[in-house]
Protein backbone atom coordinates (compact mmCIF):
# COMPACT_ATOMS: atom_id res chain seq x y z
CA UNK A 1 0.00 0.00 0.00
CA UNK A 2 1.69 3.37 -0.88
CA UNK A 3 0.71 6.05 1.54
CA UNK A 4 -0.62 8.36 -1.23
CA UNK A 5 -3.98 5.72 -0.94
CA UNK A 6 -3.72 6.68 3.00
CA UNK A 7 -4.10 10.70 2.61
CA UNK A 8 -6.37 10.16 -0.24
CA UNK A 9 -9.57 11.19 2.63
CA UNK A 10 -6.58 14.15 4.01
CA UNK A 11 -6.36 14.45 7.57
CA UNK A 12 -4.52 11.86 9.69
CA UNK A 13 -4.54 8.23 8.74
CA UNK A 14 -3.84 5.46 11.29
CA UNK A 15 -3.21 2.29 9.50
CA UNK A 16 -2.07 0.62 12.88
CA UNK A 17 1.43 -1.02 13.94
CA UNK A 18 3.27 -3.57 12.51
CA UNK A 19 2.95 -7.43 13.04
CA UNK A 20 5.23 -7.14 16.04
CA UNK A 21 3.40 -4.16 17.69
CA UNK A 22 5.71 -2.11 17.13
CA UNK A 23 3.59 1.80 16.37
CA UNK A 24 3.69 2.76 13.21
CA UNK A 25 3.41 6.24 12.51
CA UNK A 26 -0.48 7.58 11.55
CA UNK A 27 0.50 9.33 8.52
CA UNK A 28 -0.95 13.12 8.20
CA UNK A 29 -1.24 14.46 4.64
CA UNK A 30 1.52 17.06 4.82
CA UNK A 31 3.92 14.32 5.69
CA UNK A 32 3.58 11.91 2.67
CA UNK A 33 7.01 12.81 1.10
CA UNK A 34 8.98 11.62 3.81
CA UNK A 35 7.29 8.47 4.07
CA UNK A 36 7.66 7.82 0.45
CA UNK A 37 11.62 8.91 0.62
CA UNK A 38 12.08 6.62 3.97
CA UNK A 39 9.93 4.01 1.79
CA UNK A 40 12.76 4.95 -1.15
CA UNK A 41 16.03 4.88 0.95
CA UNK A 42 15.94 8.65 1.07
CA UNK A 43 16.14 10.83 3.90
CA UNK A 44 14.07 13.91 3.17
CA UNK A 45 13.20 17.10 4.76
CA UNK A 46 10.24 19.26 3.72
CA UNK A 47 11.66 22.67 2.61
CA UNK A 48 10.16 26.64 1.80
CA UNK A 49 10.00 26.90 -2.19
CA UNK A 50 10.47 30.28 -1.88
CA UNK A 51 12.87 30.70 0.60
CA UNK A 52 14.74 27.28 1.03
CA UNK A 53 13.92 27.24 4.37
CA UNK A 54 14.29 23.76 5.71
CA UNK A 55 11.86 22.87 8.15
CA UNK A 56 10.69 19.68 10.65
CA UNK A 57 7.77 18.46 11.26
CA UNK A 58 6.35 19.20 8.01
CA UNK A 59 3.79 21.95 7.94
CA UNK A 60 1.67 23.62 5.60
CA UNK A 61 3.66 27.23 5.72
CA UNK A 62 7.08 28.57 6.20
CA UNK A 63 7.26 30.39 9.43
CA UNK A 64 9.85 32.94 7.68
CA UNK A 65 8.81 34.43 4.69
CA UNK A 66 4.97 33.12 4.41
CA UNK A 67 5.34 30.84 1.29
CA UNK A 68 2.90 27.95 1.14
CA UNK A 69 4.76 26.71 -1.87
CA UNK A 70 6.85 23.90 -0.26
CA UNK A 71 9.30 20.99 -1.60
CA UNK A 72 11.22 18.25 -0.34
CA UNK A 73 15.01 18.06 -0.63
CA UNK A 74 16.97 14.75 0.10
CA UNK A 75 19.30 14.86 3.35
CA UNK A 76 22.99 12.98 3.59
CA UNK A 77 21.75 10.88 6.21
CA UNK A 78 23.82 12.02 8.51
CA UNK A 79 23.92 14.01 11.89
CA UNK A 80 24.97 13.61 14.86
CA UNK A 81 23.54 12.79 18.51
CA UNK A 82 22.03 15.56 20.21
CA UNK A 83 20.94 13.38 22.88
CA UNK A 84 19.14 10.07 24.70
CA UNK A 85 17.27 8.22 27.20
CA UNK A 86 17.24 4.91 28.05
CA UNK A 87 13.19 3.95 29.18
CA UNK A 88 12.46 1.20 31.56
CA UNK A 89 9.52 -0.10 31.81
CA UNK A 90 6.12 0.57 32.80
CA UNK A 91 5.90 0.72 28.63
CA UNK A 92 3.66 -0.60 25.74
CA UNK A 93 3.96 -4.05 24.37
CA UNK A 94 6.61 -4.89 22.52
CA UNK A 95 8.59 -2.19 23.59
CA UNK A 96 8.49 -3.10 27.31
CA UNK A 97 10.13 -6.33 26.16
CA UNK A 98 12.82 -4.64 24.58
CA UNK A 99 13.72 -2.17 27.95
CA UNK A 100 16.02 -1.24 28.28
CA UNK A 101 16.65 0.23 24.86
CA UNK A 102 17.79 3.76 23.82
CA UNK A 103 15.99 6.42 21.70
CA UNK A 104 18.25 9.21 20.60
CA UNK A 105 17.53 12.73 18.97
CA UNK A 106 20.19 13.15 15.89
CA UNK A 107 20.62 16.76 14.36
CA UNK A 108 21.51 16.50 11.11
CA UNK A 109 24.90 17.67 9.44
CA UNK A 110 23.53 19.91 6.86
CA UNK A 111 21.33 21.47 9.42
CA UNK A 112 22.20 21.32 12.96
CA UNK A 113 18.45 22.74 14.06
CA UNK A 114 16.31 19.90 12.09
CA UNK A 115 16.47 17.31 14.20
CA UNK A 116 15.11 13.42 14.24
CA UNK A 117 13.67 11.34 16.94
CA UNK A 118 14.68 7.23 16.54
CA UNK A 119 17.29 4.67 17.90
CA UNK A 120 20.57 3.68 17.67
CA UNK A 121 20.79 0.02 16.05
CA UNK A 122 23.89 -1.77 14.27
CA UNK A 123 21.88 -2.20 10.26
CA UNK A 124 18.52 -2.08 9.19
CA UNK A 125 17.74 -5.10 10.58
CA UNK A 126 18.74 -4.32 14.05
CA UNK A 127 17.00 -4.09 17.58
CA UNK A 128 16.95 -1.19 19.46
CA UNK A 129 17.91 -2.58 22.73
CA UNK A 130 20.79 -4.33 20.76
CA UNK A 131 23.59 -1.39 21.32
CA UNK A 132 24.40 -1.20 25.77
CA UNK A 133 22.88 2.35 26.23
CA UNK A 134 25.51 3.86 28.12
CA UNK A 135 27.68 3.20 25.43
CA UNK A 136 26.38 5.90 23.30
CA UNK A 137 27.83 9.45 23.84
CA UNK A 138 26.27 13.13 22.58
CA UNK A 139 27.85 13.87 19.79
CA UNK A 140 28.87 10.74 18.45
CA UNK A 141 28.83 10.65 14.35
CA UNK A 142 25.75 8.65 12.79
CA UNK A 143 24.40 7.52 9.32
CA UNK A 144 20.24 6.95 8.47
CA UNK A 145 19.31 3.31 7.64
CA UNK A 146 15.66 2.72 6.85
CA UNK A 147 14.15 -0.58 9.06
CA UNK A 148 11.58 -1.90 6.96
CA UNK A 149 8.52 -2.85 9.06
CA UNK A 150 5.00 -5.01 8.05
CA UNK A 151 1.45 -4.63 8.75
CA UNK A 152 -0.92 -7.61 9.51
CA UNK A 153 -2.86 -6.52 6.24
CA UNK A 154 0.99 -6.96 4.55
CA UNK A 155 1.48 -3.55 3.57
CA UNK A 156 5.00 -2.34 4.77
CA UNK A 157 6.73 1.07 6.13
CA UNK A 158 10.45 2.02 6.58
CA UNK A 159 11.49 4.02 9.35
CA UNK A 160 14.41 5.90 9.70
CA UNK A 161 16.96 4.32 12.52
CA UNK A 162 20.81 5.22 13.05
CA UNK A 163 23.64 3.35 12.67
CA UNK A 164 27.39 4.40 14.29
CA UNK A 165 29.53 6.17 11.13
CA UNK A 166 33.58 6.34 11.04
CA UNK A 167 33.05 9.39 9.39
CA UNK B 1 -7.23 49.73 48.73
CA UNK B 2 -4.97 48.16 46.12
CA UNK B 3 -1.65 50.29 44.83
CA UNK B 4 -2.50 52.48 42.09
CA UNK B 5 -1.81 50.71 38.71
CA UNK B 6 1.43 52.21 37.49
CA UNK B 7 1.65 53.33 33.54
CA UNK B 8 1.83 51.08 30.96
CA UNK B 9 1.53 48.14 32.92
CA UNK B 10 -0.91 45.64 32.43
CA UNK B 11 -5.02 46.08 33.05
CA UNK B 12 -5.83 43.11 35.03
CA UNK B 13 -2.96 44.08 37.95
CA UNK B 14 -4.15 44.04 41.06
CA UNK B 15 -7.66 44.29 40.04
CA UNK B 16 -8.71 40.91 41.20
CA UNK B 17 -7.83 38.70 43.59
CA UNK B 18 -8.71 34.87 44.55
CA UNK B 19 -11.57 34.65 47.25
CA UNK B 20 -11.60 31.18 48.15
CA UNK B 21 -9.78 27.54 47.83
CA UNK B 22 -10.69 23.95 47.99
CA UNK B 23 -9.90 20.15 47.56
CA UNK B 24 -10.99 17.53 47.84
CA UNK B 25 -8.93 14.07 49.72
CA UNK B 26 -5.99 13.26 47.30
CA UNK B 27 -5.81 9.78 47.05
CA UNK B 28 -4.84 6.80 44.64
CA UNK B 29 -8.47 6.09 44.18
CA UNK B 30 -11.38 8.31 45.27
CA UNK B 31 -14.79 6.36 44.41
CA UNK B 32 -16.87 9.61 43.55
CA UNK B 33 -16.88 10.47 39.46
CA UNK B 34 -14.74 13.57 38.36
CA UNK B 35 -18.04 15.45 37.82
CA UNK B 36 -19.04 14.89 41.12
CA UNK B 37 -15.54 15.96 42.34
CA UNK B 38 -15.49 18.67 40.26
CA UNK B 39 -18.82 19.92 41.66
CA UNK B 40 -18.14 19.42 45.51
CA UNK B 41 -14.85 21.28 45.73
CA UNK B 42 -16.28 23.90 43.11
CA UNK B 43 -19.17 24.75 46.11
CA UNK B 44 -16.44 24.26 48.75
CA UNK B 45 -14.76 27.15 47.16
CA UNK B 46 -17.25 29.46 47.32
CA UNK B 47 -17.94 28.34 50.37
CA UNK B 48 -14.59 29.26 51.96
CA UNK B 49 -14.92 32.79 50.14
CA UNK B 50 -18.64 32.78 51.54
CA UNK B 51 -20.00 33.33 48.14
CA UNK B 52 -23.04 31.57 47.16
CA UNK B 53 -22.69 28.94 44.17
CA UNK B 54 -25.63 30.73 42.52
CA UNK B 55 -23.94 33.85 41.87
CA UNK B 56 -21.04 32.10 39.67
CA UNK B 57 -21.01 33.60 36.44
CA UNK B 58 -17.82 32.49 35.07
CA UNK B 59 -16.17 29.25 34.48
CA UNK B 60 -12.92 27.98 33.48
CA UNK B 61 -10.60 25.19 32.98
CA UNK B 62 -8.45 22.92 31.14
CA UNK B 63 -9.23 21.05 27.77
CA UNK B 64 -8.75 18.02 29.02
CA UNK B 65 -11.17 18.37 31.80
CA UNK B 66 -13.61 16.34 31.45
CA UNK B 67 -16.73 17.75 33.25
CA UNK B 68 -18.03 20.53 30.91
CA UNK B 69 -19.41 23.77 32.23
CA UNK B 70 -22.68 22.94 31.40
CA UNK B 71 -22.05 20.12 33.79
CA UNK B 72 -21.12 22.41 36.72
CA UNK B 73 -23.37 25.43 36.10
CA UNK B 74 -26.63 22.96 36.30
CA UNK B 75 -25.37 21.05 38.69
CA UNK B 76 -23.92 23.61 41.20
CA UNK B 77 -26.96 25.96 40.74
CA UNK B 78 -25.49 28.77 38.27
CA UNK B 79 -27.58 31.24 37.38
CA UNK B 80 -26.56 32.97 33.91
CA UNK B 81 -22.74 32.25 32.98
CA UNK B 82 -21.54 34.96 30.51
CA UNK B 83 -17.97 33.50 30.35
CA UNK B 84 -16.57 30.47 29.73
CA UNK B 85 -13.22 28.98 28.57
CA UNK B 86 -10.76 26.30 28.11
CA UNK B 87 -6.79 26.49 27.90
CA UNK B 88 -5.13 23.05 26.48
CA UNK B 89 -1.92 21.48 26.82
CA UNK B 90 -2.47 19.67 29.84
CA UNK B 91 -0.43 21.15 32.59
CA UNK B 92 0.74 24.47 30.85
CA UNK B 93 -2.66 25.49 31.42
CA UNK B 94 -3.35 25.61 35.49
CA UNK B 95 -2.16 29.09 36.03
CA UNK B 96 -3.91 29.81 32.89
CA UNK B 97 -7.24 29.39 33.47
CA UNK B 98 -7.16 31.09 36.89
CA UNK B 99 -5.21 34.12 34.59
CA UNK B 100 -8.67 33.66 32.17
CA UNK B 101 -10.69 34.09 35.01
CA UNK B 102 -9.26 36.95 36.11
CA UNK B 103 -9.54 39.01 33.27
CA UNK B 104 -12.97 37.93 32.65
CA UNK B 105 -13.86 39.41 36.35
CA UNK B 106 -11.31 42.93 35.67
CA UNK B 107 -12.61 43.64 32.44
CA UNK B 108 -15.95 43.20 33.65
CA UNK B 109 -17.53 40.34 31.42
CA UNK B 110 -18.23 38.29 34.83
CA UNK B 111 -18.11 38.88 38.00
CA UNK B 112 -17.34 36.35 40.02
CA UNK B 113 -14.93 33.28 38.02
CA UNK B 114 -14.53 29.85 38.81
CA UNK B 115 -11.32 27.87 37.89
CA UNK B 116 -10.97 23.92 38.67
CA UNK B 117 -9.39 20.90 37.88
CA UNK B 118 -10.78 17.45 38.79
CA UNK B 119 -9.05 14.89 37.63
CA UNK B 120 -8.87 10.47 38.74
CA UNK B 121 -5.08 10.23 37.32
CA UNK B 122 -4.79 8.24 40.43
CA UNK B 123 -7.24 5.34 39.44
CA UNK B 124 -7.52 6.08 35.60
CA UNK B 125 -5.42 4.96 32.73
CA UNK B 126 -2.29 6.87 31.99
CA UNK B 127 -2.95 9.26 28.86
CA UNK B 128 0.03 7.51 27.18
CA UNK B 129 -1.32 4.21 26.79
CA UNK B 130 -3.80 5.57 24.46
CA UNK B 131 -1.95 4.45 21.10
CA UNK B 132 -4.97 6.22 18.77
CA UNK B 133 -3.84 9.65 20.42
CA UNK B 134 -0.50 9.16 20.48
CA UNK B 135 0.08 8.99 16.88
CA UNK B 136 -1.47 12.46 15.78
CA UNK B 137 1.49 14.87 14.87
CA UNK B 138 4.29 15.29 16.66
CA UNK B 139 3.59 11.81 18.21
CA UNK B 140 4.47 10.11 14.65
CA UNK B 141 8.08 11.40 14.42
CA UNK B 142 8.70 10.13 17.95
CA UNK B 143 6.16 7.30 19.36
CA UNK B 144 7.47 4.68 16.96
CA UNK B 145 10.56 4.87 18.02
CA UNK B 146 9.48 3.68 21.75
CA UNK B 147 9.68 7.42 22.81
CA UNK B 148 6.26 6.74 24.63
CA UNK B 149 5.99 8.55 27.62
CA UNK B 150 5.65 12.74 28.80
CA UNK B 151 9.17 11.08 31.15
CA UNK B 152 10.58 9.50 27.81
CA UNK B 153 10.39 13.53 26.27
CA UNK B 154 11.51 15.50 29.07
CA UNK B 155 14.16 12.56 29.84
CA UNK B 156 15.64 13.66 26.67
CA UNK B 157 15.69 17.49 27.42
CA UNK B 158 17.50 16.77 30.36
CA UNK B 159 20.62 14.67 29.50
CA UNK B 160 20.89 17.44 27.26
CA UNK B 161 20.76 19.87 29.69
CA UNK B 162 23.23 18.37 32.14
CA UNK B 163 25.26 17.98 28.91
CA UNK B 164 25.70 21.28 28.38
CA UNK B 165 25.29 22.59 31.72
CA UNK B 166 27.25 19.97 34.21
CA UNK B 167 24.49 19.56 36.22
CA UNK B 168 23.85 15.42 37.78
CA UNK B 169 21.48 13.39 39.33
CA UNK B 170 22.50 15.04 42.44
CA UNK B 171 20.74 18.37 41.60
CA UNK B 172 17.65 16.96 40.44
CA UNK B 173 17.98 14.94 43.79
CA UNK B 174 18.27 18.29 45.71
CA UNK B 175 14.60 19.10 44.26
CA UNK B 176 13.17 15.45 45.31
CA UNK B 177 14.24 15.80 48.98
CA UNK B 178 13.32 19.29 49.12
CA UNK B 179 9.62 18.86 47.86
CA UNK B 180 9.38 15.59 49.91
CA UNK B 181 10.64 17.47 53.42
CA UNK B 182 7.62 20.07 52.39
CA UNK B 183 5.07 16.87 51.93
CA UNK B 184 6.39 15.60 55.44
CA UNK B 185 5.39 18.82 57.26
CA UNK B 186 1.41 18.85 55.09
CA UNK B 187 -1.12 15.61 56.28
CA UNK B 188 -3.13 16.46 52.81
CA UNK B 189 0.44 15.17 51.01
CA UNK B 190 0.17 11.93 49.86
CA UNK B 191 3.74 11.35 50.76
CA UNK B 192 2.91 12.82 54.22
CA UNK B 193 4.34 10.06 56.72
CA UNK B 194 6.99 9.07 53.52
CA UNK B 195 10.74 10.87 54.24
CA UNK B 196 12.72 10.46 51.50
CA UNK B 197 16.78 10.33 51.95
CA UNK B 198 19.27 10.74 49.37
CA UNK B 199 20.35 7.32 49.45
CA UNK B 200 16.46 6.45 48.73
CA UNK B 201 16.87 8.90 45.81
CA UNK B 202 19.72 7.29 44.17
CA UNK B 203 18.32 3.49 44.85
CA UNK B 204 15.21 4.14 43.21
CA UNK B 205 14.66 2.39 40.03
CA UNK B 206 15.30 3.74 36.53
CA UNK B 207 11.79 5.18 34.83
CA UNK B 208 13.87 6.56 32.05
CA UNK B 209 17.45 7.51 32.46
CA UNK B 210 18.53 10.09 33.20
CA UNK B 211 15.43 9.85 35.40
CA UNK B 212 14.37 7.44 37.85
CA UNK B 213 10.83 6.89 39.92
CA UNK B 214 11.30 10.00 42.21
CA UNK B 215 11.93 12.11 39.17
CA UNK B 216 8.36 11.55 38.49
CA UNK B 217 5.31 13.45 39.90
CA UNK B 218 2.29 11.38 41.91
CA UNK B 219 -0.68 9.74 40.18
CA UNK B 220 -3.52 10.87 42.17
CA UNK B 221 -7.28 11.29 42.04
CA UNK B 222 -8.19 14.44 43.39
CA UNK B 223 -9.99 17.94 42.42
CA UNK B 224 -9.16 21.84 43.51
CA UNK B 225 -10.70 25.09 42.57
CA UNK B 226 -10.49 28.40 43.06
CA UNK B 227 -12.60 31.46 43.30
CA UNK B 228 -11.81 34.71 41.87
CA UNK B 229 -13.52 38.19 42.23
CA UNK B 230 -12.57 42.09 42.09
CA UNK B 231 -10.08 43.14 44.58
CA UNK B 232 -12.77 44.90 45.93
CA UNK B 233 -14.87 42.70 46.41
CA UNK B 234 -12.64 40.52 47.56
CA UNK B 235 -12.06 43.05 50.70
CA UNK B 236 -15.36 42.28 51.86
CA UNK B 237 -15.29 38.83 52.12
CA UNK B 238 -14.02 36.10 54.23
CA UNK B 239 -10.69 35.63 53.57
CA UNK B 240 -7.95 37.19 52.97
CA UNK B 241 -7.28 38.28 50.07
CA UNK B 242 -4.79 37.14 47.50
CA UNK B 243 -4.15 39.56 44.70
CA UNK B 244 -3.55 38.34 41.21
CA UNK B 245 -0.79 40.73 40.85
CA UNK B 246 0.47 39.36 37.02
CA UNK B 247 -0.58 36.80 35.34
CA UNK B 248 1.13 35.60 31.82
CA UNK B 249 0.73 32.80 29.12
CA UNK B 250 3.86 31.56 26.79
CA UNK B 251 4.23 29.81 23.74
CA UNK B 252 7.57 30.16 22.51
CA UNK B 253 8.57 30.38 18.52
CA UNK B 254 8.25 26.69 16.52
CA UNK B 255 7.93 25.19 19.43
CA UNK B 256 6.58 21.22 19.72
CA UNK B 257 4.80 20.45 22.86
CA UNK B 258 6.39 18.07 25.23
CA UNK B 259 9.10 17.18 22.14
CA UNK B 260 10.69 20.77 21.77
CA UNK B 261 13.74 19.40 20.04
CA UNK B 262 13.07 20.95 16.49
CA UNK B 263 14.07 24.90 17.15
CA UNK B 264 17.14 26.54 17.41
CA UNK B 265 17.38 26.16 21.32
CA UNK B 266 15.14 23.91 22.81
CA UNK B 267 16.56 24.55 26.40
CA UNK B 268 14.90 27.08 25.75
CA UNK B 269 11.30 26.38 26.76
CA UNK B 270 7.86 28.25 27.23
CA UNK B 271 9.16 29.43 30.58
CA UNK B 272 11.23 31.83 28.97
CA UNK B 273 8.43 33.49 26.81
CA UNK B 274 5.75 33.85 29.68
CA UNK B 275 8.40 35.27 32.23
CA UNK B 276 8.73 37.80 29.76
CA UNK B 277 5.04 38.97 29.97
CA UNK B 278 5.00 38.22 33.38
CA UNK B 279 7.67 40.63 34.92
CA UNK B 280 7.31 42.99 32.31
CA UNK B 281 3.36 43.55 33.76
CA UNK B 282 4.66 43.26 37.22
CA UNK B 283 5.79 45.96 39.71
CA UNK B 284 7.94 43.03 41.30
CA UNK B 285 11.55 41.63 40.11
CA UNK B 286 12.78 37.70 40.53
CA UNK B 287 14.71 38.58 44.08
CA UNK B 288 11.36 40.23 45.29
CA UNK B 289 9.70 36.92 45.26
CA UNK B 290 9.45 34.93 49.08
CA UNK B 291 8.42 31.71 48.06
CA UNK B 292 7.54 29.65 44.62
CA UNK B 293 5.18 26.92 43.27
CA UNK B 294 6.76 25.60 40.81
CA UNK B 295 5.42 22.84 38.18
CA UNK B 296 6.79 19.52 39.41
CA UNK B 297 5.74 16.79 37.05
CA UNK B 298 9.43 15.94 36.58
CA UNK B 299 12.32 17.06 38.78
CA UNK B 300 14.05 18.64 36.04
CA UNK B 301 11.26 20.92 34.96
CA UNK B 302 12.32 22.92 38.76
CA UNK B 303 15.86 23.53 36.97
CA UNK B 304 14.63 24.47 33.62
CA UNK B 305 11.52 27.13 35.22
CA UNK B 306 14.37 28.32 37.73
CA UNK B 307 15.92 29.68 35.00
CA UNK B 308 13.34 30.54 32.38
CA UNK B 309 11.56 32.90 35.38
CA UNK B 310 15.14 34.36 36.35
CA UNK B 311 15.82 33.29 39.61
CA UNK B 312 19.12 32.04 37.89
CA UNK B 313 20.99 32.63 34.98
CA UNK B 314 21.11 30.00 32.20
CA UNK B 315 22.38 26.87 33.25
CA UNK B 316 23.26 28.35 36.79
CA UNK B 317 19.98 26.20 38.00
CA UNK B 318 21.74 23.14 39.50
CA UNK B 319 24.18 25.08 41.64
CA UNK B 320 21.08 26.95 43.04
CA UNK B 321 19.63 23.96 44.10
CA UNK B 322 22.56 23.34 45.94
CA UNK B 323 22.71 24.10 50.16
CA UNK B 324 18.91 23.23 51.00
CA UNK B 325 18.22 26.79 48.83
CA UNK B 326 14.83 25.10 47.46
CA UNK B 327 13.82 24.19 51.30
CA UNK B 328 11.97 25.64 53.46
CA UNK B 329 13.62 27.03 56.64
CA UNK B 330 16.84 26.53 55.29
CA UNK B 331 16.75 28.41 51.70
CA UNK B 332 16.00 31.68 49.83
CA UNK B 333 13.84 30.46 47.80
CA UNK B 334 11.39 27.60 49.53
CA UNK B 335 9.47 26.06 46.20
CA UNK B 336 6.42 23.57 46.43
CA UNK B 337 5.81 24.01 50.02
CA UNK B 338 2.60 21.76 50.21
CA UNK B 339 4.86 19.05 48.36
CA UNK B 340 4.13 19.76 44.97
CA UNK B 341 3.08 17.21 42.15
CA UNK B 342 6.25 14.85 43.44
CA UNK B 343 4.53 14.41 47.09
CA UNK B 344 1.74 15.89 47.25
CA UNK B 345 -0.25 15.11 45.14
CA UNK B 346 -0.77 15.52 40.41
CA UNK B 347 -3.78 17.00 39.78
CA UNK B 348 -2.23 19.13 36.27
CA UNK B 349 -0.74 21.67 39.00
CA UNK B 350 -3.40 23.36 40.42
CA UNK B 351 -2.63 22.22 44.31
CA UNK B 352 0.56 24.95 43.30
CA UNK B 353 -2.14 27.23 42.89
CA UNK B 354 -3.75 26.48 46.45
CA UNK B 355 -0.84 26.01 48.10
CA UNK B 356 0.04 29.88 46.57
CA UNK B 357 -2.63 31.38 48.52
CA UNK B 358 -2.44 29.37 51.73
CA UNK B 359 1.14 30.78 51.62
CA UNK B 360 0.00 34.80 51.62
CA UNK B 361 -3.26 34.18 53.70
CA UNK B 362 -0.37 32.60 56.10
CA UNK B 363 -1.81 28.79 56.41
CA UNK B 364 0.50 26.83 54.54
CA UNK B 365 1.73 23.81 56.46
CA UNK B 366 5.48 25.46 55.67
CA UNK B 367 4.82 28.84 56.22
CA UNK B 368 7.62 31.29 54.88
CA UNK B 369 7.40 33.50 57.86
CA UNK B 370 5.58 37.15 56.43
CA UNK B 371 5.54 36.09 52.82
CA UNK B 372 4.26 38.78 50.69
CA UNK B 373 4.93 37.21 46.97
CA UNK B 374 4.45 34.08 45.54
CA UNK B 375 4.71 32.99 42.09
CA UNK B 376 3.09 29.92 40.67
CA UNK B 377 3.99 28.18 37.52
CA UNK B 378 2.54 25.74 35.43
CA UNK B 379 3.79 23.23 33.17
CA UNK B 380 7.42 23.65 31.56
CA UNK B 381 7.84 21.78 28.48
CA UNK B 382 3.97 22.93 27.30
CA UNK B 383 2.63 26.32 26.27
CA UNK B 384 2.74 27.68 29.84
CA UNK B 385 1.37 30.15 32.17
CA UNK B 386 1.94 31.56 35.71
CA UNK B 387 0.55 34.17 38.38
CA UNK B 388 2.50 35.96 40.25
CA UNK B 389 0.23 36.52 43.61
CA UNK B 390 0.53 38.67 46.51
CA UNK B 391 -1.19 39.61 49.97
Amino acid sequence: MTNAAAFSGGGVSDLGPSREGFLLPAFDEEAGEFWDGANEGELRVQACASCGRLRHPPRPMCPICHSTDRTWKAMSGRGTIWSYVVPHPPLLTPYSELAPYNVIVVELEEEPNIRFVGNLVTGPEGSIDEIDPHSIEIGEPVQVVFKRFERADGSEEHLPFWIRSKA
Amino acid sequence: MSPPAAPGSAAIKDATAIAGIAQTEFAKRLDPSEAELACSVIVAACEDAGIDPSEVDALCSYTMEATEEVEIARNIGCGEITFFSQIGYGGGAGCGVVGHAAMAVATGQAEVAVAWRSRKRGSGPRPWTSTSVQLKVPGAWTRPFGMLRPVDEIAMLTRRYMHEYGATRDHLCNVATAVRSHANRNPAALMFEKTMSRDDYMAARWVSEPLCLFDNCLETDGALACVVVSAERARDLRQPPVYIHSFAQGLPPEHQTMVNFFNDDPLIGPAWACARRLWANSDFRPEDVDVAQIYDAFTPLVLLSLEGYGFCKRGEAPGFTENANLEWGKGQLPVNTSGGGLSEAYVHGFNLINEGVRQLRGTSTAQVEGAETCLVTAGEGVPTSALLLRR
